[in-house]
């Protein structure tokens, strides 16, 4: 495509006997925020690392605006990276590391100093201008890798974890500082993550990373509404994975499926399935309705009986462990008024669940090893 | 900087680790005399009593038996002043300062090559810098004076290849003295430079060519930086010793070659002149303290340092 501003195509590093990264193609669009998600190990760092110039790929290209800068060195890319450990020069004050890139390019001395001192206050540290990082907090650290790579003007800044090794109060405060820069300076963001909140949050694009491939590219919406394989449907969030096969597809939009044990389950067929096809039901568990009385039955509605098993108070939640025809379902339930709500559901009370057909979603692939991905259980947590 | 904070916070909030010190404070301070008393009577008694004392011989006569006469003078001191004294004073500063900057020039990198390698070749190349301290020290010496020897096979190579004429000598001179200091002292100074680049956080580098050093740029304005204890370490173990060194001008250097140990040599068995030897001794102490004070200083300041940022929020 011609509107991609950061381009990987096919792309393939190995480090040993490990396939780091296994033909990645991607697209990434100018002034975008795009995330690379995924557990450690999946590549993401790998990808930010190609983008960098640190690595290069044994097979496919990278190209930058149009330019193939697969073997460009990092000091002659247009490239600028925010390390997870903020890699400050520790010999340095805050000026000097904010002026290096600058400095290197022998700009003259006072266009430096203006250009710093303007960093400085766009990261409201002016006061901090003469200290050594070692007398900087997190946070501030944090800041000043962001103004040490900024002042370059970067095309493409690369976010290696950047949040990683802060607290989470820190953590949500630089979130919305982050976003803010962004939305300023409107550069294109690459940001590496296994922070779903983190991706979710400021994304405009997210690309679901595992095993050196993408799983899925989409907007943080589509990735958690509408995930295409079993991976993405537990990463991202929490979910239930129901097995079985389609029975048959009586209108064009809806499948009956047929799922050991329980009566037929209709799904939204967004797939175009055929009746026979095996597949994963995947439903989110705020999805799933749960209350003492039988809900009304309505054409699109899936209603279960269940056990309660488990109660999992979270302060603006409840989780419920259910059991229902033998599987059991994680529900969770917002909400409002906990003490004025009707009467509470308790361990081994008798319940309903149900959810409309558009809210399940059958998996393009499933992997057995995925479900470790969810949470787990409490019945496995004794065992 | 998170070591430090650590460490504050550590003794803020470790109740066990105040404990002895608001206990017994006076046992803890008997007990650390006790444990430093041994090292500081032998350096006592072995060190500076003797340093002292040939501070003391230095302004004493000589007799003519070898021995110290009575009295008091000044005769050695101004002695010193000669023109023969100071030009050999001056080619030991010299031959001390060329051999420490030779060897931190082919360490430097040795070392960075070394802590970059991968751990099995990392364990090999270090294996190679120990090596030649299975042999004595003294048999290398005379190793290399066979090497250099008119018709050893160092000559022989260089006449081959025309590099140098059949009259040259390797040997008796300045350069060899130099030539055989770095030998020796290579892996002093390749370990120090080594331990520092070893535990250098190599990202730093990486975030430099990130925006836009080139190698040697990230090399010279980041990584010697971040090295430059085991640099300063470094400098310290090949300075010091070359000042003071004997057995290689004289074994190597010839009369064009000697240093101020030889001439030390020279007044205690030849001219049997104790307080003169002394004199040239006092010298040589106070040109290898100097160093060590300025090293000292730099030390107590970067420590100061550390310390107010241990403290710091």
């Amino acid at each position: 495509m011609s509107t991609d501003f950061l381009e990987f195509r096919g792309v393939s590093k190995r480090f040993g006997a490990v396939q780091a990264v296994d033909g990645v193609s991607l697209g990434i669009k100018k002034g975008e925020f795009y995330s690379l998600l995924g557990p450690s190990g999946c590549g993401k760092t790998t990808m930010l690392r190609l983008a960098a110039g640190f690595e290069t790929p044994d097979a496919g290209r990278v190209f930058l605006d149009g330019r193939d800068i697969t073997e460009l060195p990092p000091d002659k890319r247009k490239v600028n990276t925010i390390f997870q450990s903020y890699a400050l020069f520790p010999h340095m004050t805050v000026r000097a590391n904010i002026g290096f890139g600058p400095a290197i390019a022998k700009r003259p001395k006072k266009e430096i100093r203006d250009e710093v001192d303007r960093m400085l206050e766009l990261i409201r540290m002016t006061g901090e201008a003469a200290k050594k990082p070692d007398q900087l907090s997190g946070g501030q650290r944090q800041r000043v890798a962001v103004a040490r790579a900024l002042i370059n003007k970067p095309d493409v800044l690369l976010l290696d974890e950047p949040l990683a090794a802060l607290d989470l109060k820190l953590r949500q405060k630089m979130l919305i500082e982050l976003d803010l820069i962004h939305d300023q300076i409107g550069i294109t963001f690459l940001y590496v993550t296994h922070d779903q909140a983190e991706a979710m949050s400021l994304s405009d694009r997210i690309a679901v990373m595992d095993g050196g491939r993408i799983e899925q590219v989409g907007t943080p919406a589509e990735i958690y509404e509408a995930p295409r394989t079993s991976f993405v449907a537990a990463f991202i969030g929490d979910t239930n994975f129901l097995e079985g096969r389609v029975e048959a597809c009586p209108d064009r939009e809806y499948c009956r499926l047929a799922i050991a044990g329980m009566p037929p389950v209709l799904c939204f067929n967004d797939k175009s399935l055929q009746p026979g096809q095996p597949i994963s039901l995947s439903i989110r568990p705020e999805k799933v309705h749960i209350s003492h009385e039988r809900p009304e039955e309505k054409p699109q509605r899936n209603i279960l009986p269940a056990v309660v098993e488990d109660v999992i108070y979270l302060g603006s939640t409840t989780k419920f462990w259910v059991r229902a025809d033998g599987y059991r379902i994680q529900v969770l339930r917002q909400h409002a008024r906990y003490f004025l709500d009707e009467k509470p559901l308790r361990w081994k009370e008798d319940c309903w669940i149900w959810w409309h057909a558009d809210d399940g979603f059958m998996l393009d692939r499933f992997r057995r090893s995925d479900e470790g991905l969810l949470a787990v259980p409490p019945q496995r947590v004794g065992d | 900087m998170d070591d430090g904070r650590r460490k504050s916070e550590k003794s803020r909030f470790d109740p066990l680790r105040k404990a002895p010190f608001r206990l017994d404070p006076i046992f803890r301070r008997k007990a650390e005399w006790l444990v430093t008393l041994p090292t500081f009577l032998w350096l006592t008694l072995f060190v500076a009593v003797p340093t002292l004392l040939v501070f003391v011989i230095a302004f004493r006569p000589a007799n003519p038996y070898g021995g110290i006469g009575a009295g008091w003078t000044l005769d050695n001191v101004r002695a010193l002043a000669t023109p023969a004294t100071l030009a050999i004073a001056w080619r030991t500063l010299w031959i001390s300062l060329l051999t420490t900057a030779i060897s931190l020039l082919l360490s430097i990198p040795a070392g960075y090559t070394i802590a970059r390698a991968s751990e099995r070749w990392r364990n090999r190349l270090l294996m190679l810098v120990i090596v030649p301290f299975w042999t004595s020290f003294l048999v290398r010496v005379f190793a290399w004076r066979s090497l250099l020897h008119p018709e050893g096979p160092v000559k022989r190579v260089l006449e081959a290849l025309g590099l140098v004429g059949p009259d040259a000598t390797l040997l008796y001179n300045p350069a060899a003295v130099v030539l055989v200091m770095v030998y020796t002292f290579l892996p002093f100074t390749i370990l120090p430079i080594y331990a520092a680049a070893e535990k250098f956080d190599f990202r730093l580098t990486e975030a430099a060519r990130d925006l836009g050093a080139r190698p040697f740029q990230a090399f010279r304005k980041v990584f010697l930086p971040g090295i430059r204890r085991g640099l300063l370490t470094a400098v310290l173990v090949v300075l010091i010793p070359s000042l003071g060194s004997y057995i290689i001008p004289d074994l190597v250097g010839g009369p064009g070659g000697e240093m101020l140990g030889n001439k030390i040599a020279q007044r205690v068995f030849t001219d049997r002149n104790l307080p003169l030897a002394a004199a040239l001794s006092a010298v040589l102490v106070l040109a290898v303290l100097a160093p060590l004070a300025g090293v000292l200083v730099l030390q107590r300041k970067s420590k100061k340092a550390d310390i107010i940022m241990g403290e710091a929020p």
